[in-house]
């Protein structure tokens, strides 16, 4: 009876999912590399930078999304702070690429350029040995989760829940923007990283880097996906959503409500954490804006938008989501506030469940017609 | 008495458990359950109050180990307040319970003492509504509730056999993967109970039980409650005399915090102050 | 004025005359070289007599003029002597003597403390406060003398003052120290700086003086600190008030339906707004009433922002009782939409909306320590405001319905309250207070779309930590957190305030999780 962790891991998907899962990683790693390099530039089949870097990006938003998806689908937490934990991310692996571009800035100096600016003489110490690429990959797991267990920790043990964790969530990502903006802090204040030149002394603007950090992203999209199934479908996920559902029978069947949301706020954060290191070194930047609470709410729309508790909804919202904006912000500029706004309002009232959902319910009344 | 009760009693043993001492969180609660002086529960000059309200006022109760005792009481007499006092919900202003000879309960989190070995059925059935029956049974079922533990846990034969000799006990073994919140309200009192027995407390709080049941349901968990006794102490608040005298324990009368008659229930109900306080002034 | 008074006050002096001023010192008032001009008023001013008064007001005001090589005087065709003020027959060839900006600052200082010894109490008292942040060292004589002759104890406390900082320069060690300790008792930053060199060996030889200005400067430092934080204090009371104003709203929304709005910063947009509106009317169609359109917004922004609630409600909020979290999206997702018709009415830019006449200025209420009055107008509209909720949830039906509806909905509904009109008029009026808030908001920030985002959080702090539904616990925390965010802005820098406070309220809700003023209850979950 007893079945293997890897078996069980492997059970998470149906042969469907593999399937899907197959031809996603195949379209990622094959398909896009050769449209991309090998198709020539006139061909309607090819695939331009700006298209790689885009479907990258959104990559990363939808990692977040799962990320998301864990923690308020499946814990029925709202977090309207995530944005922090990406930004985290994205800065420890930022310092990474501002360190790799060596003595070519403008100052010509070891320094990063901001800090010789700002005349700092040495590295404050958080960032000591920000140029090892092994020791930055650590920070990026590990400040996200740091952060999110010390808050989650005195969060949850007052029982702190619904709409005041959201709130609280929020002030806390808007702090640590604040924190970031200020130019002491020693986090390149209002323009962050950028200008990056290299990453593993590859240059990073190659076609070969971009698409090896579009390859990076698939892969641990699909991966987080194969994860956060495994985790919801497993024991501890019954936990979870129990607790979503009835707090206190869970407290009274024995189980501590705050190891089981501590463990999945972790995670979650860490995701985001390792979406973000994802993120800037195809976008090319990082600042504080990321950390600004309109982004970090934005997370929330692209889940409800695909789908509360699906795991797959998310990363349907973060692409559609995402996609229109692209799309408005180029040409309809002044309508797009006015387009996610109504997006908040409609999904809420009238997609509770999401396009998921909606789906789903099609299928049904499909098969019922038949 | 009947068929049920070997089956009860062979669910409800005192099976070992690796986890026994220590509870979820790593920290230590006082050992093992002590019994030695034939008491489970003391609650000791209990006084909790709400904006001045006082819920509980002096309240004294003892259950006696493998006792089942029946509570009743005019509503706002304290009986949910005393059961959210046992379980860690609301401390005490004043006063102290104790589990068995050494356990504080004013000390301890809900977890724990659930932990420790009571357990808790609600007034209004609380079920997990999106589980399937077996999965509520499952995620009740006493075993290590620690968060490694739920990732890695795989059900044993053992474990799947016990599940599914509860669920027949409950008469929901047709019903083991539908959804709960589908189920009758009488149903999901029964699943709640059975939860409960998955948990193998030591003490059972059984909060209005037999609502919404039929009568032949009411007898029928009449019935399995008596079979428990002995072995585990039972407090059950109900409403319903009938049941209550199906179940032939000492009846607690409870009336503004505090307890008015204790005894068997025909020398309560025979007592002028409780006919008072149930009849009106 | 003058023209009638000077002749008059001529006479009299010439009736008083004491010795006349040296004709030779006179004579050097006109000299070519300006430091002779100096030199001749400052020994004028220390004769401090009414002849010299007379001479250099006349002087001060281009009156003085050399005739051949006399002194003399003249105003409006009649002429004087500047010796004795007796008439002469007007010359005919007086040339002006040229008064240059250097002279002028020299006459006015010497005129004021020659007003020291005015026979008019207000103008000693106003000479004298005009000289505790300026005097020079060439003043302590006149000083003394001044000194000498007051009668009145508050201009003499004052003299006292201004005669220590003139004599911090003298040579005398034991005058010196005795200043130094006069000094000790101001609170004046002027004071603090001349006194700093007093504490310098390079500056200042004797030690005794050294350690007296030492400990001077310490006292003095006490006391700045004192007015600062008194300062800090009366800013944190008018941030607390318009937190209020800006909670208060929230705070019955938030009771009423367990909802957290999270377009009710938009909301107090729509009352700046609703004030720039007004502006704009009253300048453009009553332009000689344009003081009074900020009483005239306060019903307006009232109605304006009470009616976008009201839509709020109808349309979207209704639909999602119960589903608090999904609230707070849609309610977003209002304000993004409320944000972006602000943006393209009014454009992406601050509108300025100024302060009515009768607001700017303020009370000096201790030396450095000035009150707006602009932020006390606030303070008392905050407290009205309060007082109109007050009154409104205790002694009205609407308000006897809100508070049932709060405590227990399905209740209120059984006992007959209307829950669903109750709900929409708890959210009109919520909503409208927030209105209020912005037209308080308008007058000491700026206007602009995105204003209103940084209010959500705190307003909901306030909420959080006064207790939900509670109006007394709203005061006490909005209060408060103005109270010690400005306090902490003053010690440590707005972002570390900041981030403090909301370390601080998470660590207050692990210890009352209800609030300061707790429901409790069995119903609470």
């Amino acid at each position: 009876m007893y079945k293997p962790l890897t078996l069980r891991v492997l059970s998470a998907l149906d042969i469907k999912g593999w399937l899907a899962l197959g031809v996603f990683l195949a379209l990622a790693l094959v398909v896009v590399p050769v449209l991309n390099l090998a198709v020539p530039e006139e061909s309607t089949f090819h695939i331009s930078a700006y298209a790689i870097t885009l479907i990258g990006k959104i990559m990363c938003y939808a990692l977040v999304a799962v990320a998301m998806d864990l923690i308020w689908g499946y814990g029925g937490i709202l977090s309207l702070g995530h944005g922090l934990f990406f930004a985290l991310g994205g800065y420890a692996f930022g310092m990474y690429l501002m360190r790799q571009i060596g003595t070519d800035g403008s100052y010509h100096a070891a320094l990063p350029d901001f800090m010789i600016f700002l005349d700092w003489k040495e590295l404050p110490w958080f960032w000591l040995g920000s140029d090892s690429f092994l020791w930055v990959i650590l920070l990026v797991v590990a400040v996200p989760a740091l952060v999110a267990f010390v808050f989650g920790y005195f969060a949850f043990r007052s029982r702190i829940k619904g709409v005041y964790f959201s709130i609280i969530t929020q002030a806390l990502t808007y702090a640590a923007m604040l924190l970031f903006f200020r130019n002491e802090t020693g986090f390149g204040g209002n323009n962050g990283f950028t200008d990056f030149k290299r990453v593993l002394d590859h240059s990073i603007t190659s076609p070969e880097t971009r698409l090896v950090l579009f390859g990076l992203t698939a892969l641990t999209l699909a991966a987080t996906l194969v994860f956060s199934r495994w985790l919801v479908t497993s024991k501890y996920g019954r936990v979870l959503t129990a607790i979503r559902d009835a707090e206190s029978r869970v407290m009274f069947i024995g189980y501590n409500p705050l190891w089981y949301k501590l463990f999945i706020w972790v995670v979650s954060a860490m995701l985001c954490g390792i979406a973000g290191a994802l993120y800037v070194p195809q976008v090319g930047i990082i600042n504080p804006s990321e950390m600004s609470p309109a982004n970090s709410i934005e997370i929330a729309i692209w889940v409800a938008v695909g789908g509360r508790a699906t795991l797959i909804g998310p990363i349907i919202g973060a692409f559609v989501v995402n996609l229109a904006k692209s799309w408005f912000t180029v040409s309809f500029p002044e309508y797009w506030l006015f387009f996610l706004g109504l997006l908040f309002i409609v999904v809420t009232l009238m997609l509770p469940q999401g396009l998921v959902g909606l789906w789903k319910k099609l299928m049904l009344k499909k098969g019922a017609a038949a | 008495m009947n068929a049920l009760n070997p089956t009860a009693n062979a669910l409800l043993d005192d099976r070992p458990s690796g986890s026994d001492g220590a509870d979820q969180m790593g920290h230590l609660v006082t050992g093992e359950l002590d019994l030695s002086h034939g008491v489970a529960l003391y609650l000791d000059d209990i006084t909790v109050s709400f904006d001045g309200f006082r819920a509980l006022n002096k309240l004294n109760l003892t259950i006696d180990a493998g006792e089942l005792r029946c509570i009743i009481g005019p509503n706002g007499a304290g009986k949910t307040t005393m059961m959210d006092v046992i379980t860690g919900k609301t401390r005490p202003d004043s006063g102290s319970a104790f589990f068995g000879q050494a356990m504080d309960l004013t000390r301890l989190t809900e977890p724990e003492i659930a932990h420790a070995g009571i357990g808790r059925k609600f007034q209004k059935p609380t079920i997990f509504e999106q589980h399937s029956v077996f999965e509520n049974l499952e995620l009740a079922m006493k075993t290590d509730k620690r968060v490694w533990k739920s990732l890695l846990a795989w059900l044993s034969g053992d474990e799947r056999d016990r599940i599914a000799e509860t669920l027949r006990l409950i008469r929901l073994d047709q019903e083991a993967d539908r959804q709960a919140g589908l189920l009758s309200h009488g149903q999901k009192q029964w699943l709640e109970i059975g939860m409960l027995l998955m948990q193998e407390p030591k003490l059972l709080l059984l909060d209005e039980p037999v609502a919404g049941m039929t009568d032949d349901e009411t007898m029928r968990t009449a019935e399995l409650f008596v079979s428990l006794a002995g072995k585990h102490s039972l407090v059950v608040v109900e409403h319903d005399m009938a049941f209550i005298e199906k179940l032939g324990g000492k009846v607690t009368v409870l009336h503004e915090g505090s307890v008015l008659a204790e005894g068997d229930l025909a020398t309560v109900q025979n007592d002028q102050r409780v006919i008072e306080v149930y009849l009106g002034r | 004025m003058s023209r009638l008074i000077i002749p008059l006050l001529l006479c009299l002096w010439a009736n008083l005359a004491q010795a006349a001023p040296d004709a030779a010192l006179v004579r050097q008032l006109a000299a070519e070289d300006s430091s002779d001009k100096v030199s001749a008023i400052r020994q004028l001013a220390l004769a401090a007599d009414p002849d010299a008064a007379r001479i250099l007001k006349a002087m001060a005001d281009d009156k003085l003029y050399l005739a051949g090589d006399k002194a003399v005087i003249v105003d409006d065709d009649k002429a004087f002597d500047a010796v004795n003020g007796a008439p002469i027959a007007t010359p005919a060839n007086a040339e002006s003597v040229t008064v240059n900006n250097r002279i002028r600052g020299e006459l006015a200082n010497a005129l004021a403390a020659l007003s020291l010894f005015d026979a008019d109490r207000a103008v000693r008292l106003a000479s004298a406060q005009k000289l505790q942040n300026n005097v020079g060292a060439e003043m302590a004589p006149l000083l003394a003398r001044a000194l000498e002759k007051e009668a009145d104890a508050e201009i003499k406390a004052l003299l006292t003052l201004a005669h220590a900082q003139a004599s911090l320069g003298n040579a005398d060690p034991a005058l010196r120290l005795a200043a130094v300790n006069a000094l000790a008792e101001t609170s004046s930053p002027t004071v603090r700086s001349t006194l700093l060199p007093l504490t310098d060996k390079a500056s200042e030889p004797d030690e005794k003086v050294r350690l007296a200005a030492t400990a001077a400067i310490k006292s003095i430092d006490g006391r700045l600190a004192l007015t600062e934080n008194l300062g800090r204090v009366f800013s944190g009371l008018s941030l607390g008030s318009i937190l209020l104003l800006a909670a208060l709203g929230l705070a019955i929304t938030y009771g009423v339906m367990g909802v957290i709005n999270m377009a009710h910063g938009e909301l107090l947009m729509v009352g700046a707004y609703s004030a720039y509106g007004m502006q704009s009317l009253f300048r453009a169609y009553l332009p000689d009433y344009l003081d009074w359109y900020l009483p005239a917004a306060i019903p307006v922004a009232f109605f304006a922002a009470a009616l976008v609630g009201v839509v709020m409600e109808r349309t979207v909020i209704r639909w999602l009782y119960g589903r608090t979290l999904e609230t707070l999206l849609a309610t977003w997702g209002l304000s993004l939409v409320l944000i972006q018709t602000a943006r393209v009415l009014f454009g992406a830019q601050n509108v300025e909306v100024a302060n009515p006449v009768w607001m700017s200025g303020g009370i000096e209420l201790l030396p450095n320590l000035m009150l707006p009055w602009n932020r006390i107008i606030i303070v008392g509209f905050a407290l009205f405001v309060l007082l109109l909720v007050w009154v409104l949830m205790n002694k009205t039906r609407l308000g006897m319905f809100v508070r049932a509806v709060t405590q227990n909905r399905p209740m209120a509904g059984c006992v007959g309250v209307p829950t669903s009109r109750i709900d929409t008029m708890a959210f009109a009026l919520g909503a409208g207070i927030a209105g209020l808030g912005g037209v308080a908001l308008s007058q000491i920030s700026n206007v602009g779309p995105d204003m209103g985002q940084g209010y959500i959080v705190d307003s909901f702090m306030v909420v959080v930590v006064g207790g939900v539904g509670q109006l007394a616990g709203a005061v006490w925390a909005a209060l408060g957190l103005g109270i010690f965010s400005k306090l902490l802005e003053g010690w440590a820098g707005a972002v570390i305030a900041k981030i403090t406070i909301l370390v601080c309220i998470i660590v207050f809700i692990q210890k009352r999780p209800q609030g300061i003023f707790a429901l409790k209850g069995r119903f609470v979950e």
